[in-house]
């Protein structure tokens, strides 16, 4: 699997390490139930096939990307850096 | 048939044309008491005690390929019980006596090896971690060794000792630890179960599941709606996928793991090795091939296969520990799809939806469960209520705060 740093170019995967899921949001530590943490820390879709997810290039730029990716076929859909990802996607995204 | 050196000689004198199969292929009936879905280790396991403790037999297990095509037939067929935390420790201890009797128990040669389970430490902070483990298991009567290095040279002296990042400190020992072929496991539980009046029906996938007023009346499968009682689901790394059917999400994410065996050697390695540190264990199988594996590939992934950044990572390891593979050659890789939760440590339990049943969370720690994750699985199905073994591996436990978090690493899942 190789990952297309948009920072860096085509890189080997054991260059990153990945987090999880991107498509979440953090709650509003004012606002949510203990529900909502539990939903946001420790459940996960865990989809089989598309998904979207943290991945940090530690051996490398060190930027944060989020990759979007097949967990089947292991193919790479996208790149973008992490923080041009939030932009497009202030609210996470809506299931 | 019993299987004994009766049946053996008799079969032999008709030159082993009259064996007949070893478990039926049954069409799936209108209804059972029980399905479980998901024909692994697990699942078969389950409908074996179902049947044999609790007198439960118009089951059935419903597998969406064929018996042994998952992890059950993956792993890389250890069984041991050194684990820390009291709501583990009991609970594999329990397994590993299971394993102890479960060839007289299922008639089926699973070549049960206690060859002793070492794992290695290189520091004087890792001793008092592993003493501390050792200690653990004593109270809870089970049997642990802390080996010094003079000790361990004599049970492994092909190990590189004075390694320069990674000295070699001394192990910890289970002599009971050990084991099993894998594949034996499979089809001593399914042949079991069959025996005892169980349906195994292969290559029928669940697709959706039936449900009336709050309680589950059956499943939807390729071979038609299967109408039951009770419904356990035990599908692995797929656990996801049919809890999803029920509108379940879990505190579960899948991942690969890759694991790799040698061409055949001489005996070489008496016992299981594991090197922590370096994310690398090795067993020699009774063919004659090295059984090694590492860590996780670290993404999530549905694919039974990984990627070579970990096959270069497991093999370095190994070589750092034992410099005497490096001629060795490896002759297969494979990966199997792990159910990681998010504190390392599994669920056996019932759901909020009367009659549903879950087990999974087994990380790359369900082989060696197996005999007692169906029989805990089984008594919580029969009674509606978990044993005191499973009684810790509650599904709600992360809305509770009641974590079992062997190695302290949070809800991370790749690093457990």
């Amino acid at each position: 699997m190789r990952i297309n740093c948009p920072y860096c170019g085509p890189r080997p995967n054991e260059e990153f390490n990945v987090l999880g899921d991107a498509t979440k949001t953090r709650p509003d530590a004012d606002k949510a139930t203990a529900q909502d943490w539990l939903d946001y820390v420790y459940e996960r879709d865990n989809p089989k096939g598309r998904l979207e997810e943290y991945w940090h290039h530690a051996s490398g730029c060190r930027n944060w990307l989020v990759v979007k990716r097949n967990t089947v076929t292991h193919e790479v859909y996208s790149v973008v850096a992490a923080r041009d990802y939030k932009k497009t996607h202030p609210e996470g995204v809506k299931k | 048939m019993k299987y004994s050196v009766f049946s053996l000689l008799k079969n032999t004198l008709s030159g082993h044309r009259n064996w007949t199969p070893a478990w039926r292929e049954p069409d799936p009936k209108k209804h059972y008491d029980v399905i479980i879905v998901g024909g692994g280790g697990h699942g078969l396991a389950t409908a074996y005690y179902l049947a044999r403790q609790h007198g439960i037999t118009n089951v059935a297990v419903l597998e969406k390929s064929y018996i042994g095509s998952g992890n059950v037939g993956r792993n890389t067929t250890i069984i041991r019980s050194n684990y820390l935390l009291p709501g583990n420790e009991p609970f594999y201890e329990w397994s590993l006596k299971l394993w102890e009797g479960l060839e007289q128990d299922f008639n089926f040669n699973a070549m049960v090896s206690q060859r002793g389970v070492i794992n290695l430490f290189h520091s004087d902070p890792q001793r008092d971690a592993f003493a501390r483990r050792g200690n653990s298991m004593r109270m809870h009567g089970v049997d642990a060794e802390l080996l010094d290095r003079d000790r361990l040279r004599e049970m492994v002296p092909y190990l590189d000792f004075d390694n320069g990042r990674f000295p070699i400190y001394g192990g910890l020992l289970q002599k009971r630890g050990g084991t099993v072929r894998h594949d034996a496991v499979a089809w001593g539980f399914a042949r079991g179960a069959d025996m005892a009046g169980v349906d195994i029906i292969q290559n029928c996938e669940v697709s959706g599941f039936r449900f009336d007023q709050g309680k589950v009346v059956g499943v939807e499968t390729s071979k038609g709606f299967i109408g039951a009682s009770k419904v356990g689901m035990a599908a692995a790394g797929h656990s996801g996928q049919v809890a999803e059917m029920a509108g379940m999400r879990l505190p579960i994410e899948s991942h690969v793991l890759q694991a790799f065996v040698s061409e055949g050697l001489k005996p070489y390695i008496n016992n299981v090795v594991t090197f922590g540190v370096g994310h690398f264990y090795i067993s020699q199988s009774d063919k004659g091939g090295l059984v090694f594996g590492g860590d996780l590939d670290g993404y999530n992934s549905y694919a039974q296969r990984g990627n070579l950044p970990m096959v270069e990572h497991v093999v370095e390891a190994g070589i750092a520990m034992m410099p005497g593979l490096s001629r060795i050659k490896v002759l297969r890789s494979w990966g199997g799809v792990m159910d990681m939760s998010m504190d390392g440590s599994p669920i056996i339990d019932k759901t909020h939806i009367d009659g549903l049943y879950i087990n999974c969370g087994w990380c790359y720690g369900g082989f060696k469960a197996t005999p007692a994750s169906g029989w805990c699985f089984a008594h919580t199905i029969a009674n509606d209520a978990p044993h005191e073994l499973n009684a810790a591996f509650r599904l709600n436990r992360f809305a509770t705060g009641d974590m079992i978090d062997e190695s302290g690493n949070g809800p991370t899942p790749n690093l457990h």
